[in-house]
């Protein structure tokens, strides 16, 4: 799946646009950071409910290269100045988070922890 | 190569700002061509860090190592010092009050989280006085 396929499946918005072609392996879906920096392993998309500058930083530190808000939320000038220097995609979309998180996994996308089970 | 130091003030005002000396560190690993293992290691376990800094103790600084074979971390703060960091190193255990949970943080897992991408990791830490914390992240040529 690349950033493209998840604009079409998620009806999203651009907010930012990096590599739209840039290959997405796997996704996490939480508005907790601590919890997303828990998982290190070829996590390519977030998404999430939160808006702040964190959202970036992290994104940032797990070399992520898509970030999805869900429920219509937008990020403000700050955090598109610091995703455009990370070249970070930025997306939005009006559905919620369970929906978003189900429509990618039911068009393969899974998540990226190193336990099988948590897949 | 010699060995690089970095040095950086956190403000423990801006919670906005928590996190620009990792992504400095993280840019300047990247620059000197170290393995994307070790960067992501040391920057996700220097940015909790960092965050628990604004959080918990009014920031403080942050003193960087960059060795060809490893990366030490010093974070210095004076806060209140941490009353029991066994329970404190238990996932899920957090002190952080409401508002550091609504903003994505606070959920526990900052002590975990260093110690697991860590290869060291020591806290000295006094009540009323601040905490040291020293992380190293060993580099696998």
């Amino acid at each position: 799946m690349i950033v493209a396929d998840i604009i079409k499946i998620l009806n999203a918005d651009i907010i930012l646009e990096g590599d739209l072609n840039a290959d997405i392996k796997t996704a996490c879906g939480s508005d907790m950071m601590s919890d997303v920096l828990a998982y290190v392993k070829d996590q390519s998309v977030l998404l999430t409910g939160l808006v702040n500058p964190q959202v970036v930083r992290t994104a940032d530190m797990m070399d992520m290269l898509c970030i999805v808000f869900v429920r219509g939320k937008k990020p403000d000038q700050t955090m598109i100045d610091l995703a455009s220097r990370r070249g970070i995609t930025l997306l939005s979309t009006q559905l919620r988070m369970f929906t978003a998180c189900g429509l990618l996994y039911s068009n393969g996308l899974r998540g990226g922890c190193d336990n099988d089970e948590c897949h | 190569m010699s060995v690089i130091n970095l040095t950086y003030d956190v403000p423990g005002d801006d919670f906005t700002r928590a996190g620009e000396a990792s992504g400095n560190v993280k840019k300047q690993l990247r620059r000197l061509g170290y393995n994307s293992d070790a960067i992501r290691r040391i920057a996700i376990a220097m940015y909790e860090a960092e965050i628990n800094m604004v959080i918990h103790a009014d920031g403080g600084e942050i003193s960087v190592e960059i060795y060809p074979n490893k990366i030490d971390v010093k974070l210095v703060d004076h806060g209140p010092g941490i009353p029991d960091v066994e329970k404190a190193m238990q996932a899920g255990y957090s002190t952080a009050p409401d508002n550091v949970r609504s903003l994505g943080f606070g959920a526990g897992m900052g002590l975990p989280n260093i110690k697991k991408y860590t290869d060291e990791m020591k806290i000295d830490t006094v009540i009323g006085q601040g905490t040291t914390m020293y992380l190293s992240v060993h580099v696998n040529s």
